[in-house]
């Protein structure tokens, strides 16, 4: 695959726009922590409320999503400039992790919205 | 009274390998790091290498790294960067390769000026009136607030990311560009716009700004970049880059 300067600058706006959704995101995560602590912190009751919770499911589907386009780009950045990787490897290395996030945020978010206990 | 001395370690060596050499120099008022160069040029060390011209800040040309930080050798006074015990490093500009002693290359840096289409190509010939640019317009400001650049390298010499991706253009190529883009005569706003996109153009800068930090012009490359940054981002949703 050819990795053209467009392709490159696409993947930085992509990284930008992410980081915009996610700052949102992680605004109301915090909020929502905040609020899912004040009777006590345990699993069950935490599943309590996420369980069943289609809206609670969306907002972290969307999180895990603006992760796995986010952090890609940068981590090949990072293996390029400090590591000296080649950009190919390095971006095909951190397309494999961006997967990974989707993957397993994407089955962490199925456990605690439809799983069971 | 004895008087003061300082005591200079200077880069001494060619493109392969060199070291630091201390020289002990005669300390005077309002002293340049220029005036301790050509000191030990003209007393120590003839054979020492080194570039200058104007000595007074309008060329360029004398930029060398000094205590780990570029600068305008000329514009320095000693006092502002000797240690407490007289003592003063001076070594090339980084990210340029060597030649000699404090003397770099820098036909890189300026091929890569030209790279994103960094020379000025406009709509009229010189036997067609003269065009009336209008001072007060945006873009004509901001081609203003970056066009005072003398190619001195210090901004290149500072910026991590040259260190660390040797093809990417670097923050004055990048100042030129963006000085072009918002040049109303310019005919060449898209081909630029596509040569600076990219991890070798405007999409590798980090945003640390150490090139207007460190810029003697006091110019804002970051600006400029960022700029460029929203340019191709509009340039590529209508579809032209």
């Amino acid at each position: 695959m050819s990795d053209t300067p467009q392709a490159q600058a696409r993947r930085w706006y992509a990284q930008r726009i992410s980081a915009m959704v996610l700052a949102l995101l992680v605004l109301g995560h915090l909020a929502l922590m905040i609020y899912a602590v004040q009777g006590g912190l345990s699993g069950a009751e935490i599943l309590a409320r996420t369980q069943g919770n289609v809206w609670f499911g969306l907002y972290y589907a969307l999180f895990v999503l603006a992760c796995a386009v986010h952090v890609p780009p940068g981590l090949a950045n990072i293996a390029v400039e400090w590591a000296g990787w080649s950009p190919a490897r390095a971006l095909w290395v951190a397309r494999l992790f961006g997967v990974f996030i989707l993957v397993w945020g994407g089955r962490a978010v199925y456990a605690v919205v439809m799983g069971g206990a | 009274m004895q008087e003061q001395r300082l005591k200079v370690s200077v880069w001494r060596g060619d493109a392969q390998s060199g070291q630091f050499q201390t020289y002990e120099v005669p300390r005077r008022a309002s002293q340049t790091v220029l005036d301790v160069v050509t000191h030990i040029q003209r007393h120590l060390a003839p054979d020492l290498g080194f570039r200058f011209a104007c000595r007074v800040g309008m060329c360029g040309s004398c930029a060398m790294t000094v205590n780990g930080v570029a600068r305008w050798t000329c514009r320095t006074h000693v006092q502002k960067v000797v240690g407490p015990q007289g003592e003063l490093e001076i070594a090339p500009l980084a990210n340029l390769p060597r030649i000699r002693d404090l003397v770099t290359d820098m036909r890189e840096f300026f091929d890569k000026w030209a790279r994103p289409e960094g020379r000025f190509v406009g709509q009229t010939d010189r036997h067609e009136p003269f065009a009336v640019v209008k001072p007060d317009t945006a873009p004509r400001q901001q081609a203003d607030a970056g066009i005072e650049c003398i190619g001195c390298g210090v901004c290149y010499a500072s910026c991590d990311v040259v260190s660390q991706r040797p093809d990417y253009l670097g923050p004055a190529a990048l100042n030129r560009a963006w000085t072009l883009v918002n040049d109303e005569r310019d005919t060449r706003r898209q081909a630029r716009l596509g040569a600076v996109a990219g991890d070798a153009g405007c999409h590798a800068c980090h945003t640390q700004g150490s090139c207007t930090l460190r810029c003697p012009k006091q110019l804002a490359p970051t600006a400029s970049i960022a700029g460029l940054k929203r340019l191709v981002a509009r340039a590529a949703m209508k579809g032209e880059l």
